[in-house]
């Protein structure tokens, strides 16, 4: 397909590689075939469908990190000086919702998932093209409800809308935020759906279970999760809806209802959602690190599995949340003891990364600097969370900062990071062209090292005894909080200058040509961008993933392309 | 090529459905004491059974789809033990002390 | 045991992402499954509901049973179970290409369903009579009134969320019915047919969970 050979001996590294050789942009693509607003709204291609999905969900994250930003700025000093406490209150619970629900939990599966999961498999599309563009309305739909609710005057009640305060105590517009967050769970259960069936029943000949890239095995553990735990938060969030229309229901005390109840609903879903924002952040980061160590995953075997396991025992440990809550001491040690278990998969999966690294041919791109960034900053958020699983230090830092930097370095260390390395890695895909090599690794350090600033501290505060969800605080944390807030506003730079040069590179890029990186999978075997169905002709694969070589680090053309 | 099963299966199968709910409508008649509830599910776990393997034709179909029909099930049982394992315990640890 | 039909213009309806027929009907079948293994979850945060407080309030569970009408619900399950009948035939004759049969089975499956609601509607409309209904007139002579109102309360939850999924089926029902009349479900274009049904059935399932937890949780 591709007739360009660059002379091997010339090549450093993955980015030199790029600047020796032009690609050819296909005229003919997915993008170009139908033009027009139209065209657009009533697409079934996934690859489309990931674009729009990209594009709602930057605007909620926009949303949310104004939230955060003013949060940080208020954080400034001890004594409230820009917001009050009521606003204060929903600054946070904004930021939570939109963050968790219309941001991390749609960003890969949605985005990258859609576009290139048809394509990894050899498919012409997902097994319901239809039902794909519905899940996109449906969301687009919970997310305007949410919007809404905030327009009204937003909702106090964080993101975990505890009862009795939000079923009978909270005078916000709990309903509306509910009822957008509900609505936008059936569109993720749609994609799972999709998903899931696209996995069993799409792929080329030849690819085997065994054979499939990690990113499929983790976008499929995540579906599980997502059909399986979703609907438990949709009628959760149904039975306070009703509770506070209809005045009474079955979390109230009146009744002799239990408010904890609540929370074992609420964290039924609420924790496998937090896998469902970290396992698709792990599958590319395996595509990242065997594609620029040059390398074979270090037993795939043990990284798909562990991609499963996560999946199915981030189901029983949700009570790690509810230590301080009326929840029974011996649950609450079975919880302890099932969340220190959840811990060896993911230690699985960060041994064998950096045992990939060893001895391979590791070339610092702008998506590798990514995936290096996640594997440690996923480290740090993933022991901190042993320490939370731990009963008795449970008690001393919950609801504190420890708390806040602990899954911040997950979500944002992790998943951002993930989402990042993976939209830089994809774009030659997506765009058909290169981002600017340079910008995209500064981008990739000043958020790295924005994020520490911001986030590290907060550990420390959080062991001093700082409350999270208080903007009012004692002057001797001032410092910490001021470090925080510098941080913010360095990775705000750091987010913002790929958004930059990403639009800048949409037209002005150069040409990509079909395989960049020299890859390996199926979606780097045709054209970029791809045509409407993906593929000339379906592939036939007749062996394992990540076929590279290291010791012939030099001849990258053995994608057989 | 899709098959069709015979009539008389699913005759059957509604005439046994019909049985079992006249069998859990008279036991709710009768003091069993705890077995009032342990027979009223079993009942019902049969018929959920019946329709699942004869209506929805589980029986003859790809293990796929067994497993998609019982994960649902198994989920929930999680969800419930687990929980009901907390509030069962909550009376376990003493107060006065 | 089985009669086999040949194909005659399946190929038509197979949508381009598809290889063929029977990749499209075993998509299709597995996400429906899968569907139904979500909807199991969405019933089960009212089951998880129902077991909590069954087993903190047990004793006044089985006087709040008592006072629901056993003879409604158990005609409902009938009627239930009856329409599943129908539907399997249903089914049956969407892939044996009967167009009559097929409008006949699915309309019968639909007026069940109204039958059903109809019953619902007047039970609902005798626990408003009877002071069941928590916060409209709620009224409980013995102990625990409170723990009364909380049966009731999960009671409407639950058959209300069923209703809700009963009212969905007949409009699926009634849509079909229309499409079949039309013809559409023709030379093995019956893949709809038969993850309507899948639904129909899991609604049904669901019931025959209901009436025995809700109508006979002791002796009566």
């Amino acid at each position: 397909m591709n007739g360009t050979t660059p002379a091997p001996e010339t090549m450093k590294s993955a980015t030199e590689l790029v600047v020796e050789r032009p690609g050819e942009f296909a005229r003919e693509n997915y993008l170009s075939i139908h033009r027009g607003v139209r065209a657009w709204l009533l697409t079934k291609d996934h690859k489309r469908i990931g674009l729009l999905y990209l594009g709602t969900i930057l605007i909620f994250f926009l949303i949310a990190s104004v939230a955060a930003a003013l949060m940080r700025i208020e954080l400034l000093t001890p004594q409230p000086k820009l917001v009050t406490s009521e606003t204060y209150n929903k600054l946070f619970t904004i930021h939570g919702v939109l963050m968790v629900w219309f941001f991390l939990i749609p960003s890969i599966p949605t985005v990258l998932g859609n576009f290139v999961l048809p394509m990894m498999i050899g498919a012409r599309d997902v097994a319901f093209p239809k039902l794909n563009l519905m899940s996109w309305y449906i969301f687009v739909a919970g997310g305007a409800l949410a919007l809404w609710s905030l327009i009204r005057g937003g909702v106090d009640t964080g993101w975990t809308f505890y009862t009795p305060y939000s079923t009978t105590y909270a005078n916000t517009h709990v309903i509306s935020m509910a009822a957008g967050v509900f609505v936008a769970g059936f569109s993720t259960i749609v994609t799972g759906i999709n998903f899931i069936v696209t996995t069993h029943k799409m792929r080329a000949p030849g690819l085997t279970w065994f054979r499939l890239p990690l990113f499929v095995w983790s976008l499929y553990a995540t579906s599980l999760i997502m059909v399986l735990a979703t609907p438990v938060l949709a009628i959760t969030l149904a039975l306070i809806s009703v509770e506070r229309f209809w005045g009474v229901g079955i979390f109230d005390p009146k009744l002799g209802g239990d408010p904890v109840l609540f929370q074992h609903l609420f964290w039924f879903y609420s924790h496998p959602a937090v896998y469902i924002m970290i396992l698709p952040g792990m599958g590319v980061i395996s595509e990242l690190i065997t594609c620029f160590s040059r390398k074979r995953i270090y037993g795939y075997a043990w990284v798909g599995s562990a991609s499963m396991a996560i999946a199915i025992l981030g189901f029983m440990v949700w009570g790690h949340h509810m230590f301080v809550s009326s929840q029974s001491v011996y649950a609450g040690m079975i919880f302890s003891i099932l969340s220190f278990l959840v811990a060896v998969p993911s230690g699985i999966k960060v041994f064998n990364w950096t045992a990939t690294l060893h001895k391979g041919s590791i070339h610092f791109a702008t998506p590798m600097l990514y995936a290096l960034g996640f594997i440690g900053l996923f480290t740090i958020g993933g022991l901190t969370g042993l320490f939370l699983a731990a009963l008795a230090v449970d008690v001393h830092v919950h609801d504190t900062y420890f708390v806040i930097a602990h899954f911040h370095y997950i979500m944002v260390g992790g998943m951002v990071m993930a989402f990042m390395g993976g939209l830089h890695y994809w774009w030659p895909k997506i765009s058909g062209r290169l981002y600017p090599e340079f910008a995209g690794k500064l981008a990739a350090m000043i958020t790295f090292i924005g994020f520490n600033l911001t986030f590290f501290p907060q550990f420390i505060l959080g062991y001093l005894g700082q409350p999270r969800r208080y903007h009012i605080y004692p002057p001797e944390f001032q410092i910490f909080h001021v470090l925080s807030t510098a941080g913010a506003s360095v990775l705000g730079i750091g987010y913002l200058m790929p958004l930059i040069y990403f639009i800048w590179s949409w037209r002005r890029g150069r040409a990509a040509g079909p395989n960049p990186w020299r890859a390996t999978g199926l979606e780097w075997q045709t054209s970029s961008p791809p045509p409407e169905h993906n593929f000339e002709q379906t592939p036939i694969v007749t062996g394992p993933p990540y076929s590279y070589s290291a010791e012939k680090d030099v001849d990258l053309n053995l994608a057989s392309i | 090529m899709e098959e069709v099963v015979q009539p008389k299966v699913y005759v059957r199968t509604c005439i046994a459905l019909l049985v079992l709910l006249a069998v859990t409508w008279s036991i709710g008649y009768i003091n069993l004491g705890p077995f009032n509830l342990i027979v009223a599910l079993a009942v019902s776990i049969a018929k959920a059974i019946v329709i699942a393997l004869f209506f929805m034709h589980i029986k003859g179909s790809s293990r796929i789809l067994h497993l998609a029909a019982v994960a649902g099930v198994i989920w929930l049982l999680i969800m419930i033990s687990l929980t009901l394992g907390d509030y069962i315990s909550r009376g376990w640890v003493p107060l006065n002390h | 045991m089985s009669i086999s039909i040949s194909p005659a213009s399946e190929e038509a309806f197979v949508g381009q992402q598809f290889d063929d027929i029977e990749q499209q009907r075993d998509a299709a079948k597995l996400g429906m499954w899968i569907f139904l293994a979500t909807e199991v979850l969405f019933f089960g945060g009212l089951f998880l509901g129902y077991t909590i407080y069954r087993f903190t309030y047990g004793h006044i569970f089985v006087e709040a049973s008592r006072k629901l009408d056993v003879l409604i619900g158990g005609t409902n399950t009938a009627v239930l179970l009856i329409s599943s009948l129908l539907m399997a035939f249903a089914v049956r004759a969407a892939k044996l290409d009967q167009r009559r049969a097929l409008v006949g089975l699915l309309a019968g499956t639909a007026v069940l369903g109204c039958v059903f609601m109809s019953l619902k509607g007047v039970e609902y409309h005798k626990d408003y009579v009877d002071h069941l209904v928590p916060r409209m007139g709620f009224k409980w002579e013995g102990a625990d009134p409170g723990n009364a109102e909380l049966f009731y309360w999960i009671y409407f939850a639950m058959t209300g969320l069923h209703a809700i999924h009963v009212t969905v089926g007949i409009g699926i029902m009634l849509v079909l019915t229309l499409l079949a009349w039309l013809g559409k479900f023709s030379h093995g274009n019956h893949n709809t047919v038969e993850i309507a049904g899948l639904y129909w059935h899991f609604v049904d399932i669901v019931w025959v969970f209901l009436f025995p937890l809700l109508y006979l949780v002791g002796h009566r």
